[in-house]
């Protein structure tokens, strides 16, 4: 379907789709096999500017919004949720600093994202604060000029990767989730370490990490925003974010219905390939339909919440379920489609279907999104 | 450094057809791109000047829509095109076309090196970079693999062997034809696909750069193509069996035959 984007957008898809095309699908499956990192192919999307999507221009970026990095998202992931999920998680990484940092951390930060020569990572959740994101137990306690963080962070993407991480931290424990602030730790920083590296079910060329910190050491100013306002950027960075992720669904679902559709025409059984076959045909329309059912609610999400609106959760959620929702559908019955080739690692489909799973999961999983929409739709109707 | 980076637009590999009429590769309809090989020619270029310095030219002869090609060479990082297109030019082969680009880059005033692919995916001749360092004076190395050095006055470089490469160093200016080897061609970035979208991309015409009527164009082109065919399929092979010996023996006995 035609969705009329701007010449600006269709230059991002196409770059996208470019680096998509010529690094990540000859070596998505290597990837994957082999737990590895994908540096040389994140030096390429920060060579052909994607990184710079979301750094305002003051910083050397594009200055684009959600929707445009939801275009990127889209094309990245259609070749690997893996590498679509480090960029993101960079993305992910500063938008705490965007939303909230003071004008000396944008111009610390900003311009080394914008240019891809720095990555940056998001640490929210811990072993007990995970769904509850007000049961962190990290701490930051000021101490002369400098703050003192300790805790663990667990399952951080791009963790012992990225150069910078936001990491959400308690400066006033006895207020709870009102207590928390952000602040921006470098690598390298005394007192932060990298601990357990998890081998993960799919998206296994991204990096996923603990981080410790014990007597961690950092400048003052390394507070993002006002102490004790943590939580509310926190929330503002998730609604800005997950259109994002539900992006990363979109183009993981269209990868598996381009499979799926391609194999249909071309694996013959009973004397005729199996696309004339009705039950076959209707399975890839199912996909189809429900797939661009999700572009356009990811895309109508991404516009709205770039018009600055008073409430973007209930639309950041609302896309966030059904995408990811949907590629989870879709994959697994692209997998289908392809019957046992499918279930081999030969074909990609297998892999796409792996992926899928944590889509549900990461962000906020899909139960805590449902929790939000309800939420928004009680207040409304009060 | 000042370079220049021939470049041809070329139909897409993936669907050539032939003109059974004209003896010319049918190109209606069919989408262009620049040639492979000339993306190689350009990443070069480009990181040569960010190692040194100085310009990169992209050059090419070719219809009004060979803007196209140019727009995409200023979006991989070169500083200028210049697109040599005028009637005239129409049906050069090898020979007019290397005088044509040699008068092209002439006009740029002072270049350090050129650089070109090994040959076009189209007519697959590789004689027009060598066509053009013989008509501009200056030394030439094709099939070049790797940069090894390179510095203001000389560059040093792998050219492509059967077994092996020949090391190689020339004084500059001088031109080079790259295969595929020589590096990974980057992704067009979105700051250099903006930048080429404004950009005004200068045209010049046969009299703009001196070219000799008698040597552009058609007219000025040697090569007569007689026929333009696709070789038929030749069903009559034959796979030997058996030890190496009696193959050889079976492979022999057959060329015998056949003498």
């Amino acid at each position: 379907m035609e969705y009329f984007l701007t010449e600006e957008q269709q230059m991002i898809v196409d770059t996208a789709r470019e680096i998509t095309n010529e690094k990540i699908i000859p070596v998505r499956a290597e990837l994957d096999e082999n737990n590895q990192f994908p540096r040389e192919i994140l030096e390429d999307i920060a060579k052909a500017d994607l990184f710079s999507i979301f750094v305002p221009e003051e910083y050397g970026g594009f200055g684009g919004g959600c929707f445009d990095i939801a275009l990127a998202m889209e094309e990245l992931s259609r070749g690997c949720v893996g590498v679509a999920t480090s960029f993101a998680a960079s993305a992910l990484g500063i938008f705490p600093v965007l939303i909230a940092g003071s004008e000396e951390l944008k111009e610390q930060y900003l311009p080394s994202i914008a240019s891809g020569e720095r990555w940056a990572a998001f640490g929210l959740t811990e072993a007990n604060a995970g769904s509850d994101a007000s049961g962190i137990q990290t701490t930051a306690v000021l101490d002369g000029d400098e703050w003192v963080l300790n805790g663990t962070k667990q399952w951080i993407t791009n963790g012992g990767e990225a150069e910078i991480y936001t990491i959400v931290a308690l400066t006033d424990p006895q207020k709870g989730a009102r207590g928390a602030s952000i602040f921006v730790v470098e690598d390298g920083d005394p007192g932060f370490s990298y601990g357990k590296k998890e081998d993960k079910m799919g998206i296994r060329s991204s990096a996923t990490r603990e981080l410790i910190l014990k007597d961690c050491r950092i400048p003052k100013n390394r507070l993002v925003g006002r102490k004790g306002t943590g939580f509310i950027t926190v929330m503002k960075t998730l609604d800005i974010s997950r259109p994002g992720i539900a992006a990363l669904g979109i183009g993981l679902a269209q990868a598996a219905l381009d499979e799926a559709v391609v194999y249909s025409k071309q694996r013959v059984q009973f004397g005729k390939p199996i696309v004339s076959f009705q039950a076959v045909q209707h399975m890839l329309a199912d996909m189809a339909i429900q797939l661009e059912a999700g572009r356009a609610l990811v895309y109508a999400a991404a516009r709205h919440i770039d018009n600055n609106p008073k409430n973007m959760s209930k639309a950041s959620s609302m896309c966030k379920v059904f995408a990811t929702d949907m590629a989870m559908k879709v994959t697994t019955d692209a997998v289908q489609v392809l019957g046992g080739y499918g279930y081999m690692k030969e074909y990609p489909v297998e892999k796409m279907m792996r992926d899928a799973k944590i889509l549900q999961i990461y962000e906020g999983t899909n139960q805590i999104q449902r929790n939000v929409v309800g939420q928004e739709l009680n207040k409304e109707y009060s | 450094m000042n370079i220049v980076v021939c470049i041809k637009q070329v139909p897409d590999a993936k669907d050539v057809r032939l003109d059974p009429e004209t003896n010319t590769l049918a190109r209606e309809g069919v989408e262009s791109i620049m040639n492979p090989y000339d993306r190689h020619a350009l990443e070069e270029a480009v990181q040569l000047k960010e190692e040194h310095g100085g310009c990169v030219t992209a050059v090419t002869m070719g219809p009004p829509q060979a803007e196209n090609v140019l727009r995409e060479a200023l979006a991989c990082g070169a500083d200028k095109g210049l697109l040599v297109s005028d009637r005239a030019f129409a049906g050069a082969d090898t020979w007019a076309t290397s005088y044509t680009l040699a008068k092209a880059i002439e006009s740029l005033g002072e270049i350090d090196l050129t650089l070109c692919g090994k040959q076009a995916i189209d007519g697959d001749t590789a004689q027009v970079g060598p066509g053009v360092a013989c008509r501009l004076g200056v030394p030439f190395v094709t099939c070049v693999q790797k940069t090894r050095a390179s510095s203001p006055d000389s560059i040093t470089v792998e050219r492509m062997m059967d077994d092996g490469y020949d090391l190689v160093r020339l004084p500059l200016p001088a031109l080079l034809t790259v295969v595929k080897d020589i590096n990974e061609p980057r992704v067009a970035s979105l700051k250099g696909k903006m930048k080429a979208k404004k950009a005004v991309i200068p045209m010049v015409s046969a009299a703009d750069i001196q070219a000799a009527p008698e040597n552009i164009g058609l007219g000025g082109s040697p090569t007569k193509v007689v026929r333009v065919f696709s070789p038929e399929a030749r069903g009559d092979r034959q796979i030997f069996t058996g030890t190496v010996e009696e193959q050889v023996d079976q492979l022999v006995q057959q060329l015998k035959a056949h003498l």
